[in-house]
């Protein structure tokens, strides 16, 4: 990890290197505008409108991302007094390959939100504060009216999760999460249809989002108690310095990783996520389940790698405990599943066990393993779940498994698509998923061994229900009120296309991208 | 070192299964002719490369190389290569390809030409199986000719996935319970398999695949005993040796006749196959330190699956089974560590795949034709169908390793070779011959002889499609029973080399003028 000096000691006032926040800039100035959007455009402009303000937002954010490739720089805390001006946001490798992965996710997502083919309207309720079941609500749900805030809430969690990652300030962190999770909260709650079912969903993750809030912010308490600093950096140089208690040190990072553990969906702080998923429109459900999981490892990486580098042997076993939980809870309980987005939640929760394999040891491969992991992961289930938006009865998404029996029949190149898509979640060579896994546990191989052997282990117990699926969609035979299969809109068409195309492509030939991960690799703690 | 011809090999099936594929359903008929056609020039590319195979002495031990970076972060590369062992099982699997292509020629087409009658399902795409067939070919070929760990692993892997649509979309009426058990099976050895090649990559700290940079650097000691666990497990379960053989029936049975022929045949092979190209040479420490155990396991796994397959009624069950036994002889063969144990057994893998290919194929002719796989719905074919009786007479006589047959020739080899090191099981393991014969002639006695039962009456005998599809398997393997020469040219010097990884030679020949004249 390289650590680089952005300001001279003898400044007072912060030189904030505006470039490298450019793209966070231009993600929150694109949500505001979707703000002001919402007040002047007229309604049957809106949508439209503000589907181009959201993608022109993250393209042009994406292209200052790479634009910005390569550079490391730190702009500083706001504690002036701090001589050595620590860097509350280390625009780094890391940083920016997070920052790239989660734009791109999230302009698919953008893509899926904005599939108008499939219902009247979208998948996005037209009035989410309207009762449900209220004449008004009924009326509403047949015109083609869309609650088009979901654009600049999307915009507004995107700038949370480019912050959450780079920060390196834990108040800033924390913030961040604020700002990633409370849009995620509402967007949970738009479902146009199983409206009850959304707002449960979107109620739950609120109070237990919260809950992991608390838990985070009460963790930072602590570490400020015991390092009278909120920077990773001072943090980790308090823990050779400080006089104070241990007790301090640990139950802060206990209860801090309990809150970023939580985002992360890694058991056992897990138990939203199925309920979440299901509930949610399932392209929120699509966003969350790959962009929050790599802002959330991401912030994970940092807090680890920075604060707490110099106690490995202390947080080590919490890993290894909470990613065993994770794998064998993600496997075995996916397999009682009966609902398709469930299944998925539950295989998201097993590869959250997977990253934190790599997580574990830690070196320069583990972190690069770590960003090629996420990366194949997110492209692999936001796919997924853009195919379940096609598979419809009368009633919405027809997501029960049974309702999926002899899919193939009906539609050949959805089957085809989405096994691919559970072949590379189950690890199968000649797909992404694979590579990310042979990366995973090639980088923990030395420092976790054992870890490896149960990862595998679980992966193929896990294989056993994406194997459902298949076994399902092409052996079986379609139910009597068998579900029809959208033709997917342009929108939607394209981030699928782009999800299986990455998914094989990185399959075949990941150099690319495991070189960009490798050059990625480094930290800038200041 | 970029020699094209196997890539060329390789990328003939894939390309066409891709053609094949994209077909439209109703060109169902232009599939088959495609395909047949694409897997006889196969056959006729493969034959050409094993004559100009170098057998002299000192001709090096992989031939046709070729290697090309693939994933260098990894120190993956796509190298392939064939030494002796790998060029006679590409052999058997591409000339098993079109005689099961011809055997299925219109078991898709229509509810008469199916297998089994399965209530309630649609007609399935005949284009699609010979698609899938073509593909499994391509990975076959490019199982059997890595030379790079990694790349065999992605093989090995991904061939599960066509075979597993073969018995699940083809199959019969348990087959989605069939392919989900053989998928999870081979799976869960797989994953093992794959925690060892980390393990190898990760100790022998060489940052790189190739198997010749790899044999000889694994430390011995308990890493080595536990990277050859991983392998093991993977090979025992698809070879598959007892006990990890349940799943063989299963497959076997619900598989059509021409996907059991190729599972059995050929995939079954990668097992035995793996054992002599990564177990023994890269673990050569740990291999000798397991042989007693799996030697023992072999011999267990003789009696046992052929008690078994006495005692079955169902006739696919019953020759997977058969195959179960034949693989105890194939491992007795490769762990004895003798230069005739282990051509034994190489020949062993060829001679079982045409003898089970030939075999799988008549019977799954003989179901085609009474809708059941059950011994009992048959009795007294011979009379109605006296070809078929004489094919399936002689596939089960090549099964029971008759003296005129091919596989007498290799069974010989490897309780030869198992007797000169271990005689007491290699005894123990002759009295599998004795059982093989039960099992074989008892069968052929339920069905063809006796009264003719009513099912039978009106059985058609084989058609000149059917006579292509099976005869050629059988005169081949008559053929290598009297004139096994060409074969154990090529096999000898590999596994010679392989035996030299073990550091093992062959003990003071106690057999020497029997086994010098078969050489």
């Amino acid at each position: 990890m390289t650590a680089t000096l952005a300001a001279t000691t003898t400044i007072t006032t912060p030189s904030v290197a505006y470039h490298a926040l450019a793209p966070i800039f231009i993600v929150l100035g694109a949500a505001l505008l979707g703000v002001l959007v919402e007040a002047i455009v007229p309604r049957r402009e809106r949508f439209s409108v503000q589907f181009l303000v959201t993608l022109a937002g993250l393209i042009a954010a994406f292209v200052t991302v790479v634009l910005l490739h390569g550079t490391r720089t730190a702009t500083p805390s706001p504690r002036g007094n701090n001589p050595a001006f620590a860097g509350s946001i280390g625009v780094d490798g890391v940083g920016l390959f997070l920052q790239g992965t989660i734009l791109l996710l999230a302009v698919l997502a953008t893509l899926l939100v904005a599939e108008r083919s499939f219902d009247t309207g979208s998948s996005i309720v037209a009035s989410a504060a309207t009762v449900v079941g209220s004449p008004e609500d009924r009326r509403l749900a047949r015109t083609g009216r869309v609650q088009t805030e979901i654009f600049p809430l999307l915009l507004f969690a995107v700038s949370g999760m480019l912050i959450f990652p780079v920060a390196n300030n834990l108040l800033l962190m924390f913030v961040a999460l604020e700002v990633l999770s409370l849009p995620l909260y509402l967007m949970a709650g738009m479902a146009r249809r199983r409206r009850l079912l959304s707002q449960e969903a979107s109620v739950k993750y609120f109070l237990l989002g919260a809950f992991g809030s608390a838990f985070f912010l009460y963790g930072l308490a602590l570490l400020y108690g015991y390092a009278n600093s909120v920077d990773l950096v001072n943090i980790f140089e308090a823990q050779r310095t400080s006089g104070q208690s241990d007790v301090l040190l640990y139950l802060g990072l206990a209860l801090l990783l309990v809150g970023l553990l939580f985002k992360a969906s890694v058991a056992p702080f897990h138990s939203w996520t199925p309920d979440v998923y299901t509930g949610s429109p399932t392209p929120v459900a699509a966003f969350m389940a790959s962009c929050t999981k790599v802002a959330a490892f991401g912030a994970l990486l940092r807090v680890l790698y920075i604060g707490f580098s110099g106690t490995q042997r202390d947080w080590r076993p919490i890993i290894w405990a909470v990613a065993i939980a994770s794998m064998v809870v993600g496997a075995v309980f996916g397999i009682t599943q009966t609902d398709v987005k469930r299944v998925l939640a539950y295989s998201s929760i097993a590869h959250a066990g997977f990253i934190l394999v790599a997580l574990v040891a830690v070196s320069k491969a583990s972190v690069a393993a770590v960003l090629f992991y996420v990366l194949t992961y997110g492209f692999a289930t936001l796919a997924a779940f853009g195919l379940v938006m096609l598979v419809r009865d009368a009633d919405g998404e027809a997501t029960h498994l049974s309702q999926w029996s002899g899919l193939a029949r009906k539609s050949p190149l959805v089957a085809i698509t989405m096994t691919i898509l559970l072949l590379s979640m189950a690890g199968i060579p000649l797909t992404s998923g694979f590579m990310g896994k042979f990366y995973v546990f090639q980088a923990a191989w030395h420092t976790a061994g054992p870890l490896v052997v149960i990862a595998l282990l679980s992966s193929a117990v896990a294989a056993f229900y994406y194997l459902r699926i298949v076994v399902l969609m092409f052996f079986a035979e379609p139910p009597e009120n068998a579900p029809t299969v959208s033709i997917p809109g342009a929108a939607s068409a394209v981030a699928l296309t782009v999800g299986l195309v990455v998914t094989v492509v990185l399959g075949i030939f990941p150099q690319p991208v495991v070189d960009l991960a490798n050059n990625a690799v480094s930290l800038v703690a200041r | 070192m970029h020699n094209l011809a196997l890539v060329i090999l390789m990328a003939i099936p894939l390309v066409a299964s891709i053609g094949v594929f994209l077909l439209k359903p109703s060109q169902g008929r232009i599939a088959k002719i495609v395909s047949l056609v694409v897997a006889l020039a196969i056959v006729v590319y493969v034959v050409v490369l094993t004559a100009r195979f170098d057998t002299a002495p000192h001709a090096p031990r992989f031939q046709f190389q070729g290697s090309w970076v693939w994933i260098k972060a990894f120190g993956v590369h796509f190298a392939v290569g064939v030494d002796g062992i790998a060029l006679v099982l590409v052999l058997m699997a591409v000339v098993l390809v079109p005689a099961v292509m011809l055997a299925s020629w219109t078991s898709f087409d229509s509810r008469s030409g199916a297998e089994e009658e399965i209530v309630g399902t649609r007609r399935r795409s005949a284009k699609n199986f010979f698609a899938l067939m073509l593909l499994l070919e391509f990975f076959m070929i490019g199982v059997f000719v890595a030379t790079d760990v990694f790349l065999f692993y992605v093989f090995f892997e991904a061939m599960l996935v066509p075979m597993y649509f073969i018995i699940g979309s083809f199959g019969g009426p348990r087959r989605q319970y069939a392919a989900m058990k053989f998928f999870l099976y081979s799976l869960v050895g797989g994953l093992l398999m794959l925690a060892s090649v980390i393990g190898l990559y990760v100790t022998t700290g060489s940052r790189t695949f190739a198997i010749s940079e790899l044999i000889g650097k694994v430390p011995d000691g308990a890493t080595q005993k536990w990277l050859f666990l991983g392998f093991f497990i993977a090979f025992a379960i698809k070879a598959p040796l007892v006990p990890f053989h349940t799943w063989l029936p299963d497959a076997g049975a619900e598989a059509p006749a021409g996907g059991a022929a190729i599972l059995v045949g050929v995939l079954d092979k990668v097992g035995t196959f793996g054992f002599l190209r990564y177990c023994l040479p890269l673990f050569p420490q740990a291999s000798a330190y397991f042989a007693p155990a799996i030697l023992i396991l072999s011999v267990i796994g003789i009696l046992y699956a052929a008690f078994l397959a006495i005692g079955q009624r169902d006739m696919k069950r019953l020759v997977a089974y058969t195959s179960v036994a034949h693989f105890g002889f194939i491992g007795l063969g490769i762990f004895a560590f003798t230069t005739q144990g282990g051509t034994g057994a190489v020949l062993y893998m060829v001679n079982h795949g045409l003898s089970t290919g030939a075999l799988f194929i008549v019977v799954g002719l003989l179901i085609a034709r009474g809708k059941s796989r059950s011994v009992n719905d048959y009795g007294g074919a011979a009379k109605v169908t006296p070809l078929l009786a004489g094919m399936f007479l002689l596939a089960g006589l090549s099964a029971l390793a008759l003296p005129g047959m091919s596989t007498f020739v290799s069974e010989f080899l490897v309780l030869v070779g198992t007797f000169t090191r271990h005689n007491g099981l290699a005894i123990v393991a002759t009295t599998g011959i004795i059982l093989a014969a039960i099992y074989v002639l008892y069968l052929y006695q339920r069905t063809f002889q006796g009264l003719v039962s009513t099912r039978v009456e009106k059985f058609r005998d084989l058609n000149v499609r059917e006579v292509l599809a099976v005869g050629p398997l059988i005169a081949l393997i008559i053929f290598l029973g009297f004139y096994p020469k060409p074969l154990l040219d090529v096999i000898n010097p590999a596994v010679k080399y392989t035996l030299s990884d073990v550091h093992k030679t062959d003990p003071a020949p106690k057999l020497g003028p029997v086994a010098g004249g078969l050489k």
